[in-house]
């Protein structure tokens, strides 16, 4: 898919609404996933896979294509489904998520998944990998453009802010990190275990392009990539302010939606919220 | 193959020049250091390929990642830093970023052992062959000079995926000839004899093949060899040096848990088992001081090889 090609803000939401849908599903099928932040991430990973990247899905190591790192790896769920709904694998495969044997393991392994291009879930390192394919793209002359969406707590993680330095070192302006800023973790929320703010103060003093928007906002997140992309002097960072479990009323902003499985009853209450 | 050892060179040295040649030939070979290039001698990498150079800073843990980023993209990286921290400092990246992956990462650790000598337990490494062993998909290397150190970049090159290879400092003796050995992954035998055999590597090599001399003289005729990959270790001419002798001793500078020794005692326990010493780091932290004086307290002499050889042969 061409970029910017793609989708009106009208069809991007109602894909959003679809991805959310298949997440909580492949979670309830495999007993065991990460529904809160599948859902708050939902709208930024379909504005990026339906609108922003340059992809061919019939060749999935094109080497011109965009490029993709899930640093929160936890979150695939969404993407899988992001994933299953381009064509890059049949999505029967959706329904065995961390089942034995599956292409679809419970964090992103490059190696397993058509479509993947690294291999995340221990926090911290996607930057960096993401630095790594952008600094290649510049070497190498070409035009493709390296997406790395990070959680909120995984900035608690140092490696982060040494791949900040590092980008803004060597002013890679094709690469763009997003921020699926629920501001909850695990244990608690970000305030209560590791305070960011400020946030984009912090990014700033790093050299990065510091953006802050409202994630759920489709015509805003669009707005912000292509601000990203006009942005030839350095990184850019997207800080993107969403709710963890967004789209199910019994989810939202709650601690424990972190980790847990809906079961049959409460993923039928989930789909009868989130619409047909 | 193996030369006296009349002359030294420097293994770091080597390493800078190995990296020239392949980056020469290779345009995909890219090179990373985390502010340690003039030490590990990637300043020579920088100086004629300041394009595929990546000064990452001291942040091990971020060049390693980036390295499988670069990986990602066609390119043949070279993470360079200290043993210890290539391995240890930026381990977890390595297992989920580098051997996870598969990925074409080359990590690369100087001063691996006690040669760092004065600097002390902080900066001297003795775990990283244990460490780096069981990650799924490693290949470990442990060079014993600066020939065999240039064949083992050159090998890594056109060997795909995940590699660690372990450097020493300067000063080492030429073991081998200019060209080193033909093909790393082998053990390499350097002496041949039937009363027993030493597995070696590093800087052990030197030391083994004094000790070979002085058992020669009297009339005992060992086996020496050298282990430069430890993982996957060259089975096939180990089962072939086990089968022509009683007993065999190991000596490695690195701690003697989970080493060259281990992955010997491994193999032997399992298919030819025979009476068998490690030797190595005793399992303790060493001290600062000269490394001559750290291999003596570590019983990494060639005295006591001859003496552990001795004993050995004695109870078989």
């Amino acid at each position: 898919m061409a970029r910017g090609q793609a989708h009106d803000v009208d069809s991007l939401r109602e894909i959003a609404r679809q991805l959310r849908i298949d997440s909580l599903r492949m979670i309830h099928l495999a007993g065991g996933g990460h529904p809160g932040g599948s859902l708050s991430a939902a709208d930024l990973v379909t504005a990026l896979y339906f609108h922003e990247m340059n992809l061919r899905s019939e060749e999935p190591d094109w080497p011109d294509r965009d490029r993709f790192v899930l640093s929160k790896g936890h979150g695939c769920p969404v993407l899988y489904a992001a994933l299953a709904r381009l064509g890059y694998f049949d999505p029967q495969h959706l329904d065995t998520l961390r089942k034995f044997g599956t292409i679809l393991q419970g964090h992103p392994d490059m190696n397993k998944t058509p479509g993947l291009d690294a291999t995340t879930g221990s926090l911290g390192q996607g930057l960096s990998v993401g630095l790594g394919m952008a600094l290649i793209g510049r070497l190498d002359r070409r035009a493709y453009r390296v997406f790395v969406m990070l959680g909120c707590g995984e900035l608690d993680e140092g490696q982060v802010w040494e791949a900040a330095m590092c980008a803004a070192k060597y002013r890679v302006a094709n690469l763009t990190a997003v921020i699926d800023y629920n501001q909850l973790q695990l244990d608690g929320t970000n305030d209560e275990i590791m305070p960011l703010e400020p946030l984009e103060d912090k990014w700033r003093s790093f050299n990065w392009n510091a953006l802050r928007i409202d994630g759920h906002d489709m015509p805003a997140i669009l707005d912000a990539l292509r601000a990203a992309r006009e942005h030839e002097q350095g990184p850019t960072v997207i800080i993107a302010k969403t709710i963890k479990g967004k789209g199910v009323s019994f989810m939202e902003d709650q601690l424990d939606w972190h980790g847990v499985a809906p079961n049959a009853e409460q993923l039928e209450a989930a789909l009868v919220e989130l619409g047909p | 193959m193996s030369c006296s050892a009349t002359r030294t060179a420097s293994m770091r040295t080597a390493y800078g020049e190995a990296l020239v040649e392949v980056g020469r030939t290779n345009p995909n070979v890219v090179v990373l250091d985390a502010d340690l290039s003039k030490a590990t001698k990637t300043s020579l990498f920088a100086e004629a390929f300041p394009d595929r150079f990546f000064n990452i800073g001291i942040a091990e843990q971020n060049m390693t990642t980036v390295a499988a980023g670069l990986a990602t993209c066609g390119k043949i990286p070279f993470a360079t830093s200290l043993a210890v921290f290539s391995t240890m400092r930026a381990c977890e990246q390595v297992r989920t970023s580098v051997a996870l992956t598969n990925l074409n990462v080359k990590i690369v650790g100087f001063y691996g052992g006690l040669c760092t000598a004065e600097n002390g337990p902080t900066h001297q490494c003795i775990a990283d062959l244990g460490v780096m062993r069981p990650l799924p998909n490693m290949t470990v290397l442990a060079p014993a000079d600066a020939p065999s150190c240039k064949a083992c970049v050159r090998w890594a090159v056109e060997h795909p995926g995940p590699v660690y290879l372990r450097g020493l400092r300067d000063g080492e003796p030429v073991l081998y000839d200019e060209t080193g050995p033909a093909d790393v992954s082998r053990i390499q035998i350097h002496r041949e004899g039937n009363d027993g055999a030493i597995l070696v590597n590093g800087f052990m090599l030197h030391l083994a093949l004094e000790a070979a001399d002085r058992l020669a003289a009297r009339k005992i005729h060992i086996t020496v060899a050298d282990v430069i990959t430890i993982k996957p270790i060259d089975q096939k001419t180990l089962l072939e040096i086990a089968g022509n002798v009683p007993c065999v001793l190991s000596v490695e500078e690195h701690n003697v848990l989970g080493g060259m020794g281990s992955a010997v005692a491994e193999v032997l326990a399992q298919k030819h088992p025979l009476p068998m010493r490690i030797m190595g780091v005793p399992d303790v932290f060493s001290n600062s001081g000269k490394h001559s004086l750290l291999l003596e307290a570590a019983g990494l002499t060639t005295e006591k090889i001859v003496e552990n050889a001795v004993e050995l042969l004695a109870a078989t």
